[in-house]
């Protein structure tokens, strides 16, 4: 694994690596230092292109929690506001030295061709590429999901114990705005490539074309499918009006109708299995896609989520950053010496 | 810490230098030297080092509490992973992090006793000493290993050996134990023709 670009070019082995390493980093984000020297010296650079609090946050909290140098670089205030290319800013960081790049971008596609074209040297994370995917979302989704159903007692969480497991075996419903969501796509194939099975439930014009391709079934209808499917794990997506031109855009008559058709409310929260979960990547629209009933339930593990977010890209810095291929410079003649 | 890797498994000669009993008895000595030397052991937390000082440490465990059933309280054993805290992360393939355990009260003013197999450049008690410097303020730090095989590259010493073991550089110490490897032996492993370029010492074997 040089880089980490989209969740589709992740085999089962590396899969479950990422998540048995965030186990073990979650596990020392419980002691009072937090702070591991493991990339101390190494540079980290946030390249952020769209606005984004949590996720750059996220990384920015990770690679510190791992004594990494972080340099933000955000689109509003740089030179890429006076419309400098991908291109230039990526020579510029490989000149600064940049250890790895972390990039989220409005055009799907971005993060290839950085990792690709030859300009930069450096492992390249994509945090969100347009419409097209988002990978350390989905594996804190299946970090998360994981360690509340895969333990010995289904529903009670455990990390460490789970360690080495996929997800075979579990139904996930995934639903909403499948059409504008990279979180959507990056996570029917993670969790399709961990074994777990997942259905889509959205209105018709708010699925892609070529969905029948993905490795998933697909519904328009949420009754039937929390009946039908009994899932183990329910995420619901949110609706992106910023990505729709006018309010609803066409996409759905109404937000109301919408929300009374799609949206997770405490009757269906009651329908779900006893042990299901719910999650939602926010930023949540309440009482749009999720009533506020279903978000502050028990059985919400939104908030988790964003706390299993740091560790799951600390573990994705980790992988990257470390071993021979990071060398980047001068290999060291007799590395492996220790005892 | 040895690693998984033992490449040219053919052309290298090897012995054994500790049979099964042998270690037992190696353990047994080093577990009444703890309690010995700490005048009790009511305090002693032993930190074994994954992988092998980890069936190590828990062997130990059972010898001490047999002779003190109330050494260390609650917790008289722990697991210490020094992966995130290695100096040599960058060679190599990309290392497993396992896992690390302590009591959930912490370390403060424990005995800390970090169990290894081998000991060899000291690199990897370095790095333990740094873990344990995060994760609390024990008492005191002491060290056992089962094998000292000398060429030392650190300021380390350990406070409990089961055996020293004069070696070459380019030899390999091999801890086998019925819990990881299926049977209980120390073998030394030596190249049998040097003229195969300089040999590269490798982790603890």
């Amino acid at each position: 694994m040089r880089h980490l670009l989209s969740t589709s070019d992740l085999s089962l082995e590396e899969a479950v690596r990422i998540l048995d390493t965030t186990a073990q980093m979650a596990a020392t984000q419980e002691r009072e230092v937090k702070k591991l020297p493991t990339l101390r010296g190494r540079t980290v650079v946030n390249l952020f292109f769209e606005d984004s609090t949590r996720t750059r946050i996220s990384f920015e909290t990770a690679a510190k929690r791992l004594s990494a140098d972080v340099i933000n670089f955000s689109a509003k205030g740089s030179s890429l506001s006076k419309g400098e290319s991908l291109k230039d800013t990526a020579l510029t960081l490989k000149a600064m030295g940049a250890d790895a790049v972390i990039i989220r971008h409005q055009a799907s596609g971005a993060p290839y061709t950085l990792a690709h074209a030859g300009w930069l040297d450096a492992p390249v994370i994509n945090a969100g590429d347009g419409t097209h995917q988002h990978p350390t979302q989905a594996l804190l989704d299946a970090y998360t999901i994981r360690r509340h159903l895969m333990g010995e007692t289904m529903g009670e969480p455990d990390s460490i114990g789970v360690v080495g497991k996929d997800l075979s075996g579990l139904k996930i419903v995934i639903v909403g705005d499948v059409l504008h969501s990279r979180v959507a796509r990056a996570n029917v194939y993670l969790l399709s490539t961990l074994g777990a099975q997942v259905t889509l439930v959205s209105p018709p014009t708010l699925l892609p074309v070529g969905v029948e391709t993905w490795p998933c079934q697909i519904s328009y209808h949420l009754d039937e499918a929390i009946d039908q499917v009994q899932p183990d794990a329910i995420m619901m997506l949110r609706v992106q009006r910023e990505r729709m031109s006018s309010a609803g855009g066409g996409f759905f008559p109404s937000p109301l109708e919408y929300t009374r058709i799609y949206g997770l409310d405490a009757k269906r929260l009651g329908r779900l299995p006893e042990h299901a979960i719910v999650l939602h990547p926010g930023p949540m629209n309440r009482g749009l896609e999720i009533s506020a009933q279903a978000a502050d339930s028990p059985r919400s593990v939104i908030v988790e989520q964003v706390a299993n977010g740091v560790a799951v890209r600390m573990a994705v810095l980790y992988l990257l950053l470390t071993g021979e291929s990071s060398a980047g410079t001068a290999a060291h003649p007799t590395g492996k010496e220790n005892s | 810490m040895s690693s998984e890797a033992a490449p040219n498994q053919g052309s290298w000669a090897a012995r054994n230098v500790m049979s099964g009993p042998d270690i037992d008895r190696a353990l047994t000595r080093i577990a009444h030297e703890i309690i010995e030397r700490n005048k009790g052991a009511s305090d002693v937390l032993l930190l074994g080092i994954p992988t092998r000082g980890v069936p190590l440490a828990t062997r130990l465990a059972a010898k001490i509490r047999h002779v003190e059933p109330d050494a260390g309280g609650t917790d008289l054993l722990g697991q210490l992973d020094i992966t995130m805290y290695r100096d040599d992360l960058h060679h190599g393939p990309v290392r497993t992090v396992k896992s690390t355990v302590i009591p959930p009260e912490g370390i403060d003013d424990r005995i800390v006793v970090l169990v290894d197999d081998v000991l060899f450049s000291g690199r990897t008690v370095r790095a333990a000493l740094d873990a344990i410097k995060d994760l609390g303020r024990p008492r005191a730090v002491q060290l056992a290993a089962l094998v000292d095989r000398g060429h030392r590259r650190l300021p380390i010493r350990p406070d409990y050996v089961g055996k020293n073991l004069p070696t070459s550089v380019d030899e390999r110490v091999k801890v086998n134990l019925t819990e990881i490897d299926g049977t209980d032996a120390v073998v030394i492993a030596q190249p049998e023709t040097q003229d195969s370029g300089p040999v590269v010492p490798e982790a603890g074997q």
